[in-house]
């Protein structure tokens, strides 16, 4: 069985380095993406285009997004009990203390920051991978609509 | 420098910028560092299993994969809730900076152990990964449901549990931006 990622991110460039660094790691990814918060609610809530979007297994959530800030997508995902477990891992340029607190006082799951050098975010995406994708019991995900 | 906070509600003031983005360095080897030489301070680690095996497992795991860790021990869900809250010989104890909590222990459950971290506001960004023998579904959405922070099943073989512990270490410990790291003074 597939395991449906939703990434969460605006930069066309990340999102191409995370997909590539997913489809070397983990075949059994699906991969789907949302370039700013509203999609992303859309995405979740199958609103729209995402009427038959599948319940991700897991969320890659950047903060710092266009339409609405992934601090409120992180807030509206955990408000929601058919949303709230579904593991939200922070994924942002942001080292900042005071990003780093919110977000776990938001119940964020993790928090990681995106390296600048090629190599190390690559490597980090495949430490995702391997710790996420393959080791972690993940919540039973839901079919799509 | 000074950007904008965006945090609606919480804080009004604007946040300056920690750190030069625009640096470049081998982020691991930095954090590792960091913990170890230019921060000086371990990383607390709160275990609560009540098996003495898969303690010392546990225990000789993380001693392997990384030097700068205090690992605490409770048996039980009521010396965690003790050493959480300072209480009875746990006055001194650290906070910790990740919690390992097995689900099935003596005295309170590790379900009730969440619940109550995870309602508790001075406790509830504290990381927990729970880690038991259980997979059953059940067990899993109960403790997302409940704000667990990722949930792993024990491996039964040796080299599979103590590769599990390094993966813990390796990702948690290294990668993982945990809150409120203490630095030095």
């Amino acid at each position: 069985m597939p395991i449906e990622v939703l990434l969460v991110e605006d930069s066309p460039g990340d999102v191409r380095l995370t997909r590539e660094a997913f489809g070397e790691a983990n075949k059994s990814i699906h991969l789907h993406v949302a370039v700013d918060g509203v999609e992303a609610m859309a995405f979740l809530r199958r609103e729209g285009v995402h009427s038959h979007a599948p319940r991700p297994g897991i969320i890659l959530l950047d903060l710092n997004l266009p339409k609405m800030d992934g601090r409120q997508v992180l807030v509206h995902i955990k408000e929601d009990p058919s949303l709230k477990m579904i593991p939200i891992v922070i994924l942002t340029t942001s080292e900042a203390e005071v990003d780093i607190a919110k977000s776990y006082e938001l119940q964020a799951n993790c928090y990681l920051t995106k390296p600048v050098q090629l190599e190390q975010f690559e490597a980090l995406v495949k430490s995702i991978n391997d710790f996420w994708m393959t080791k972690v019991k993940l919540p039973k995900q839901g079919k799509a609509a | 420098m000074r950007r904008r906070n965006w945090w609606p509600h919480f804080n009004p003031v604007g946040i300056p910028e920690e750190f030069d983005r625009s640096s470049s360095y081998d982020r691991k080897r930095d954090a590792i560092m960091n913990s170890v030489v230019k921060k000086g301070v371990p990383t607390e680690v709160l275990l609560v299993e009540d098996s003495p095996g898969d303690v010392r497992l546990t225990r000789e795991a993380f001693r392997d994969a990384n030097q700068s860790i205090h690992l605490h021990v409770a048996c039980d869900g009521v010396e965690a809730m003790a050493f959480l809250k300072h209480e009875g010989r746990h006055t001194n104890a650290p906070r910790p900076d990740i919690i390992l909590l097995d689900l099935n222990l003596p005295k309170m459950d590790g379900r009730e152990v969440l619940a109550h971290i995870k309602e508790d506001e001075s406790l509830k960004t504290i990381p927990i990964v729970i880690l038991t023998t259980s997979e059953a579904e059940v067990d899993i959405m109960k403790s997302y449901q409940l704000r667990a922070n990722c949930y792993l099943s024990k491996p039964v073989q040796l080299g599979a549990f103590e590769a599990l512990v390094k993966s813990i270490n390796d990702f948690w410990l290294t990668e993982v931006k945990l809150p409120n790291q203490r630095k030095s003074e």
